[in-house]
């Protein structure tokens, strides 16, 4: 087991945490590395790019449907995608009903019982939107992933969950060693997106580790349920991924704690490249109406 | 050799500070605040009560789920009590507190079964709705006589937050409007049990009185039907004490909860006076019924017959001539009887000293039935009693007693070993502990698989039960021989 790189992508929900990691993966699976996708969200599409599939089985609904994980065999819930990456999917309840996090919490434990990270130089869990249970921590406590990459983009809401996230990694950096590997910058052609997605990184103590370029093949590999690594290998979007995915690479304990800011902070941060006017204390809470007044 | 008053006090407060000095500073200073000498004058007892207990402390409470099912739910014997979760909470609360009962168990009456929903890893997980919409199918063929059912939530079902509620509505709808009940009594809420009751409480009056809607009364009424209200039957209590009421002309038109059915709670509104007996677990319900249906309420005392008969003559005051003069011919008549319990064992038992640690009602309540043979409460402490409690209980302490709530398991072995009563009153997990130091024991919760305790005849039997506890020859034997002579 020597050697084994546990990772993590977290970020908003939409942010393109699934596309970005898919993506990346692939590009490490080129470089030879063998990898292991965890899918970590209820919704179960963590690794439809990599197996070219809908939806997989998820570890709970068929632990669900045999009686108990217990029941359950590796080989039911693990399956091989491009570049024989293994993917599983925890899978979870419906909206609003039931315990998403317990789900996760016993679907990572099932995949360590059954010695499912055997073989693998990488392991990659997936999680969805923001840290909202101990459940969805399970990837960052001890002895799970080492680093974690935060998807984000320039849009305010993004820097506020990958904000969030931080705060996350901290409580557990002290106890079990996780780390922020850095963040990982989708654009969405926001204004200054590049310098505000730095600056945040420099004063959550970390790096932007890549700003990944919009386009459009990414979208139109995904219609096909595909990486843009399989799609287009020969694309410049391509050798983007490939670009992170060595980065990533060579990021191994590289890792920091991270010193996550203030929502005040963070609003300065937006006012000093521009993006937000100075707050006037006397117009908050007002409505137009009223300010029409005064 | 008999202390005077100020030198208990003075000892008192020696053993508190004694019992605080091995804690922490900030637990010592927690716990302070819980532990009193009680001085004569005062209007409570001087402790705070009703607060979280401290971690690393051994705690004698239960939980919410303790104070519904295990409390008010579950003695109703013609409904069935679901423990909704995980098995453990319905498995180690199964057959309840001897809350006797007539009826077929299994058939018509289901109180000493254990229902549970069994919760597993996938129920968590995916939710425990649709198990439970299964189970109450299940019970439905199963136990076709059964007049309603509960659902009462082990801690589980709000972390994941499940709609009880919802399955409620929809299985009452399927079955032709039956009685469903679903119970917030998850075990994490609250500092102790006494939230349990209130919650249950509060289950009754908007699932039973306010879901209800207004059906018309299964009898009669008459001016004298009273309700028997917090009176759990342990060992028959509620019957011992029905008989009294019976004779002195009223009629007891249901029982809460030992003994108790849906149909005597649904009727409960037509009473004309609510007697409160455990009012720690349903003053809630007595309260509402008195602003919501007009019915006055009055707390009374089945403990030893100067409580009894102080208790009839309230009673007997809220009515008419005839009932009073009930009142005065049921003392009468059991009166020589008492007399003659009195003449048998206060000469055994005058004198002798005991410790207190119990939960409800019983650290106040039973005072009396002790004095009656002659013997004293040194100290007395609830396990999940309110301020409202300790107020009470001035009316039955004597100056300079020790009172202690919420005790740890270590502050009462303390005092127990400082104070050296004759008897210690409390429950199974405290009775052999004390037993091993020598110091004979009652339990105070299941009456030790004795009882009844309420009423007349109840009084002979707890005076029976004392004195073999005390002038149990075993205590004299419990020297060792090597130590002989010392």
């Amino acid at each position: 087991m020597t050697g084994l790189r546990q990772i993590a992508f977290y970020g908003k929900g939409g942010i393109g945490k699934s596309t970005t990691s898919q993506n990346t993966l692939a590009a490490l699976a080129e470089m030879g590395q063998k990898i292991l996708i965890v899918g970590c969200d209820p919704k179960a599409d963590s690794t439809r790019l990599i197996l070219h599939a809908k939806a997989q089985d998820t570890i709970l609904s068929l632990a669900a449907a045999a009686g108990s994980v217990e029941d359950l065999e590796l080989e039911d819930v693990m399956k091989m995608g491009y570049r024989d990456i293994r993917c599983v999917e925890s899978g979870g309840p419906e909206p609003g009903v039931g315990c998403a996090g317990r789900g996760v919490i016993t679907s990572i434990n099932f995949l360590e019982e059954e010695g499912a990270y055997d073989g693998a130089d990488y392991v990659s869990y997936d999680v969805l939107g923001d840290v909202v249970c101990g459940g969805f921590a399970m990837p960052i406590r001890e002895n799970k992933a080492q680093e974690i990459y935060i998807v984000m983009s320039g849009e305010m809401m993004a820097m506020y969950a990958a904000n969030n996230i931080s705060k996350g990694i901290l409580k557990y950096a002290n106890s079990g060693g996780v780390r922020l590997g850095g963040l990982v910058c989708n654009e969405r052609q926001t204004d200054k997106e590049y310098e505000l997605a730095e600056s945040l990184a420099k004063k959550l103590n970390s790096k932007l580790i890549h700003f990944v370029p919009r386009d459009n093949v990414v979208q139109h590999a995904e219609l096909r349920r595909m990486t843009v690594l399989e799609y287009a290998p020969d694309s410049k979007q391509a050798d983007e991924y490939r670009t992170l995915a060595r980065k990533i690479h060579e990021n191994v304990g590289r890792g920091t704690i991270p010193t996550p800011i203030t929502m005040d902070e963070l609003e300065d941060l937006l006012m000093e490249h521009g993006i937000m006017k100075a707050v006037d204390e006397s117009i908050v809470g007002k409505t137009a109406a009223e300010c029409a007044v005064a | 050799m008999d202390l005077t008053l100020d030198e208990v006090k003075a000892r008192n407060a020696e053993v508190i500070s004694e019992a605080l000095s091995v804690y922490p500073d900030k637990t010592a200073k927690k716990r302070a605040k819980h532990l009193n000498v009680y001085e004569g004058d005062k209007p409570d007892c001087g402790v705070k009560s009703n607060i979280k207990s401290v971690p690393g402390v051994m705690t004698i409470r239960g939980c919410a789920y303790a104070g519904s099912k295990g409390v008010v739910w579950g003695p109703i014997k013609d409904m069935v009590h679901i423990s909704h979760g995980p098995v453990g909470c319905g498995q180690y609360s199964w057959a309840a507190r001897r809350n006797y009962y007539i009826g077929v168990t299994g058939v018509d009456t289901f109180v000493t079964m254990q229902f549970t929903s069994d919760f597993q890893e996938k129920d968590i997980v995916f939710g425990g709705d649709k198990k439970l919409d299964k189970i109450v199918d299940e019970i439905q063929k199963l136990f076709p006589l059964n007049h309603g059912i509960t659902i009462q939530s082990e801690c589980p079902i709000g972390l994941i937050g499940d709609d009880i509620e919802a399955v409620a509505k929809k299985k009452s709808k399927e079955y032709d409007g039956k009685t469903i009940v679903p119970v917030r009594c998850e075990g994490f809420r609250g500092v102790s049990q006494s939230l349990g009751h209130h919650i249950a409480n509060d289950a009754v009056r908007d699932w039973v009185f306010e879901k209800g809607g207004d059906k018309p009364p299964l009898f009669e009424s008459t001016p004298y039907d009273v309700a028997i209200i917090g009176d759990y039957n342990i060992g028959g209590d509620a019957w011992s004490s029905r008989i009294l009421l019976e004779e002195m002309g009223l009629r007891v038109v249901a029982q809460w909860s030992g003994d108790g059915s849906l149909a005597e709670l649904e009727n409960t509104p037509k009473a004309k006076l609510n007697i409160l007996h455990c009012y720690r677990s349903m003053n809630y319900i007595s309260r509402y019924m008195e602003e919501k249906f007009g019915i006055p309420w009055v707390e009374y005392n089945f403990f030893g017959p100067s409580k009894v008969a102080e208790s009839l003559r309230t009673i007997a005051s809220h009515f008419d001539d005839r009932i009073k003069e009930g009142a005065e011919r049921v003392i009468a008549k059991y009166q020589p009887l008492m007399d003659a319990v009195i003449a048998k064992y206060k000469p055994r038992l005058e004198g002798k000293k005991v410790m207190l640690y119990v939960g409800g009602l019983r650290p106040r309540h039973v005072i009396g039935a002790y004095e009656d043979l002659g013997m004293e409460v040194i100290g007395t402490g609830y396990e999940f009693g309110h301020n409202d409690d300790y107020q009470r209980t001035t009316h039955y302490v004597k100056d300079g007693t020790l009172i202690y709530d919420d005790v740890t398991g270590y502050e009462f072995e303390k005092f127990v070993d400082r104070l050296q009563p004759d008897l210690v009153g409390s429950g199974i997990k405290e009775k052999y502990v004390f037993q091993k130091m020598g110091v004979p024991f009652r339990q105070m919760h299941s009456w030790d698989y004795s009882g009844p305790y309420h009423g007349y005849d109840g009084f002979a039997i707890f005076a029976r039960d004392m004195d073999m506890a005390i002038n149990n020859p075993v205590w004299g034997l419990t020297r060792a021989p090597w130590s002989a002579g010392q």
